[in-house]
C-alpha cells in the first residue's frame, strides 16, 4: 500500500557513525603533542609495573666504596644515590609508588566527587546547600596544609597519605562536577528527558552522565600532577613512604644532601615527577580539546 | 517487510464534546528572595489562568515575553509543581485519575531552543526512541519506530538516524525534535516557540510540517508564540496573556477581527504590515510591561492603557462573554455597568 514509506524502514543498517568516545580517540591520536605525552607516560607506567623483569639492579642494595656516582658511570647508567644504591632501578622502581599515589587518590576522589557533586547538582535546594557548604569548609585550607594535618594525624604510611589526598581532592572535584551538573541540569533536552516520563536514575545515567563526565574527567587528569608532588612532597616531610622504599617525593628528600656534591643525579628524582606531571597536565590539555567535538 | 509499530495511544474517553484539556485556575508564584532587611516577594507568573482545549483544535496563545506564556506550557507539562489550580485531561484530574507517567505519554512538548532541547552525545535516532524505551518499549522496535518518525517529519532515515545535533542545520533539529515528542503517541503536544528561532523559509516549511502531522495523527496543538502571523495562520483559537493573566480569548477571527481588550488592539497594532499605505505610525503601547513581583492593583494593564478609568485602578475586570461564539475579555469597557465611562449599557455616556 504505501510504497513510498517501505524502503525508508527497511533500511539496511545505515553507515553507523562511530560513538562519541570512538571520535574522542582518534582526534586525540591526530594531536601530536598528546600522543607524546601519552607515550613516555605509558613507558614509564609499563617500566614500573614490569620493573622485576627489566633487568636492572636491585634498587634496595647499596655500597659504600661506590655512592654517589656521577650520571654515566659504566654499569651505573644514571649514577648512584648517597647509599651507593643504582638510580636507574630506583628511578624505575620508584614508579611504582610515585604513580600509585598520584593516580589512586585522584581515582578515588574522582568516583566520590563525581557523585556528590551529581547528585548537589542535579537535586539542588537543600541538599546541595548541605553538600556544598560542608565542601568549602575544607576549601578554608591550603590543600598542601590540609594532607599534611590530615596525613599528620592519620599517622605516616601509605596507605595514610593516599587517604588524606583523597580527602583533599574530593572537594575540588565535587566542586567542578556540580558546577557542570548544574549547567547541564538546565539544558532543555534534560527537561525533554522529564518530559517523557523518564525517572531520575535514567535521566541521570543517559543524559546527565555523559555529558557531565568529559569536563570532571579532563579536570582529575589534571589534579594527578597535582597529587604525585603532593605525595612527594608527604614522602619529603616524612610522612608518606619511609626509607628505603624507592618513591621520587622521598628519594629527593635524601639527595638533598648531596646536592653540593652531585647536583645532576640529585636533581633527577625531580625530573620524573616534573616530567609526569607536565605530561598528565598536555594530556589533559589534549582531551579537552580532543572531546569539544563541535569545532 | 518490517512492521513498525508506535506505543498505543491513550484511549479517548468523553468524546468530541469533552474538552482535551481543561485547566482551572491554574496558579504559580515564585518566591524571591528579598535583600536582608526586605521581606520575600514573589513573581506572580501564572496568576488564575483558565481556559479549555477541546479535541483536534489548536489554541494558540500570545503574549510579550515575560507574560508567562513559557510557564504556562511547563506547568501543563507538569514539570513545575503549581500552587494552585486543576489540571485536567480528557475529563481525568492529572494527579488523580490520571497518573503523571500516562500524562507524559498523552502530552508532550517541542522545546523553542532546538540545539538545546537535544543531547549532544546521542544519535538523533536514540534521542527518539529514549522516550519509547522509558515507556517498555524494546530497543529494536523503537529503533525502526524512530527511522519511521524521521521519515514522516521529513528527513531521510538513511542520511540523519546515526547524526549528532551538531551535524544538522536548525531547521532539521527542530525536526527531530517534533519526532521525539511525537514518539510516545501523544495526543496533544505543546509547541513551546518552536518555530521562533528559525528563518522565515524555513520557518514556513515546519509550520506546514506541523500540519501535516496534525492531520495525520489526529493532533490537537497549544501553539506558544509571540509572532502574531504564525499564530494566526496555524491556530483555531487564541489566548492573550498579559502579566500572568488571560486577558482576552476566543476564536481566532473573532479575536483578530474584532479585538476588545486593550491590550489585544494594542498587540495587533503592533504588527508590522506588508501594505506600505497602511504603516503603523504611532506605538500603540508605550514602555517595558510591569514587574511581575510587584504587579500593578486591580486591572494589571491599567498603568499602560489609554484608556484607564478610576475603576480600573480599584477592581480587576474578570472574563466576559463578548458575542456568542466564546470570545471573552477581561477589560471594564467591555461590561455594562462597570462603572467604566466606556462602558456600553445604562452607565455609559449617554
Amino acid at each position: 500500500m504505501s510504497a513510498i514509506s517501505e524502503p525508508a524502514l527497511q533500511v539496511p543498517a545505515a553507515p553507523k557513525s562511530n560513538g562519541y568516545w570512538t571520535t574522542v580517540g582518534r582526534r586525540l591520536l591526530r594531536d601530536k603533542l598528546s600522543v607524546l605525552c601519552g607515550s613516555i607516560l605509558l613507558a614509564i607506567l609499563l617500566a614500573a609495573l614490569f620493573a622485576p623483569w627489566l633487568g636492572v639492579a636491585d634498587p634496595y642494595q647499596g655500597s659504600m666504596i661506590r655512592r654517589l656516582r656521577p650520571v654515566g658511570t659504566p654499569n651505573y647508567i644514571l649514577g648512584t644515590d648517597e647509599l651507593g644504591r643504582d638510580m636507574l632501578a630506583r628511578l624505575i622502581y620508584g614508579g611504582r609508588l610515585s604513580l600509585l599515589t598520584g593516580i589512586l587518590p585522584v581515582f578515588l576522589a574522582f568516583i566520590v566527587g563525581t557523585t556528590l557533586g551529581l547528585i548537589a547538582g542535579y537535586a539542588g535546594g537543600k541538599l546541595n546547600t548541605i553538600i556544598m557548604r560542608t565542601v568549602d569548609v575544607f576549601f578554608a585550607f591550603p590543600s598542601v596544609l590540609l594532607a599534611i594535618a590530615i596525613s599528620g594525624a592519620l599517622g605516616a604510611g601509605i596507605l595514610n597519605s593516599i587517604v588524606s589526598l583523597t580527602i583533599v581532592f574530593i572537594p575540588q572535584i565535587t566542586r567542578v562536577a556540580e558546577s557542570v551538573t548544574t549547567g547541564v541540569r538546565n539544558r532543555d533536552f534534560v527537561e525533554a528527558a522529564r518530559a517523557s516520563g523518564a525517572d531520575t536514575l535514567t535521566i541521570m545515567r543517559v543524559h546527565m552522565l555523559g555529558n557531565v563526565l568529559g569536563p570532571i574527567f579532563v579536570y582529575a587528569t589534571g589534579l594527578i600532577s597535582v597529587s604525585m608532588i603532593l605525595a612527594s612532597g608527604l614522602s619529603f616531610l616524612g610522612l608518606g613512604t619511609k626509607p628505603p622504599e624507592p618513591e621520587w617525593g622521598l628519594m629527593l628528600n635524601t639527595l638533598r644532601t648531596a646536592i653540593y656534591a652531585n647536583p645532576v643525579v640529585a636533581a633527577l628524582p625531580g625530573v620524573m615527577i616534573f616530567a609526569v606531571s607536565i605530561c598528565f597536565n598536555l594530556l589533559s590539555d589534549g582531551l579537552r580539546s580532543a572531546m569539544d567535538i563541535r569545532n | 517487510m518490517t512492521e513498525v509499530t508506535a506505543l498505543a495511544p491513550l484511549e479517548d474517553l468523553g468524546g468530541e464534546a469533552q474538552p482535551l484539556l481543561t485547566v482551572r485556575g491554574l496558579t504559580k508564584h515564585f518566591p524571591v528572595r528579598g535583600d536582608l532587611f526586605s521581606p520575600r516577594k514573589t513573581v506572580h507568573a501564572v496568576d488564575d489562568v483558565s481556559f479549555e482545549v477541546a479535541k483536534g483544535e489548536t489554541v494558540g496563545i500570545v503574549g510579550e515575553s515575560g507574560c508567562g506564556k513559557s510557564t504556562t506550557a511547563r506547568l501543563l507539562m507538569h514539570l513545575m509543581d503549581y500552587d494552585s489550580g486543576d489540571i485536567i485531561y480528557d475529563g481525568m484530574k492529572v494527579g488523580r485519575e490520571l497518573s503523571l507517567r500516562d500524562l507524559r505519554r498523552a502530552m508532550q512538548m517541542v522545546f523553542q531552543d532546538s540545539y538545546a532541547s537535544l543531547n549532544p552525545r546521542l544519535t538523533i535516532e536514540e534521542s527518539i526512541a529514549f522516550g519509547p524505551r522509558v515507556h517498555g518499549m524494546a530497543a529494536a522496535e523503537a529503533q525502526l519506530l524512530a527511522r519511521d518518525l524521521l521519515g514522516k517529519v521529513g528527513l531521510r532515515p538513511e542520511t540523519f538516524a546515526n547524526r549528532y545535533p551538531h551535524e544538522i542545520s536548525g531547521g532539521q533539529r527542530q525536526r527531530v525534535n517534533i519526532a521525539r515528542a511525537l514518539a510516545l503517541s501523544p495526543r496533544l503536544v505543546i509547541l513551546d516557540e518552536a518555530v521562533s528561532a528559525l528563518d522565515k523559509s524555513v520557518e514556513a516549511q515546519v509550520l506546514n510540517l506541523l500540519v501535516d502531522l496534525k492531520r495525520e495523527f489526529g493532533l490537537t496543538y497549544i501553539f506558544i508564540s509571540h509572532d502574531l502571523n504564525v499564530v494566526r495562520y496555524i491556530s483555531d483559537r487564541v489566548l492573550v496573556m498579559y502579566l500572568g493573566q488571560v486577558v482576552e480569548l476566543g476564536p481566532i477571527d473573532g479575536v483578530w477581527g474584532n479585538p476588545v481588550h486593550p491590550y489585544t488592539r494594542a498587540l495587533l497594532a503592533a504588527m508590522p504590515t506588508s501594505d506600505p499605505d497602511n504603516r503603523t505610525q504611532i506605538a500603540p503601547i508605550t514602555g517595558d510591561p510591569p514587574n511581575p513581583i510587584d504587579p500593578p492593583q486591580a486591572c494589571r494593564f491599567h498603568t499602560r492603557c489609554p484608556f484607564v478609568d478610576t475603576v480600573c485602578s480599584m477592581v480587576a475586570p474578570k472574563l466576559a462573554d463578548i458575542g456568542t461564539d466564546g470570545h471573552q475579555a477581561a477589560c471594564h469597557m467591555a461590561v455594562a455597568g462597570s462603572g467604566h465611562s466606556r462602558a456600553p449599557g445604562p452607565n455609559a455616556g449617554t
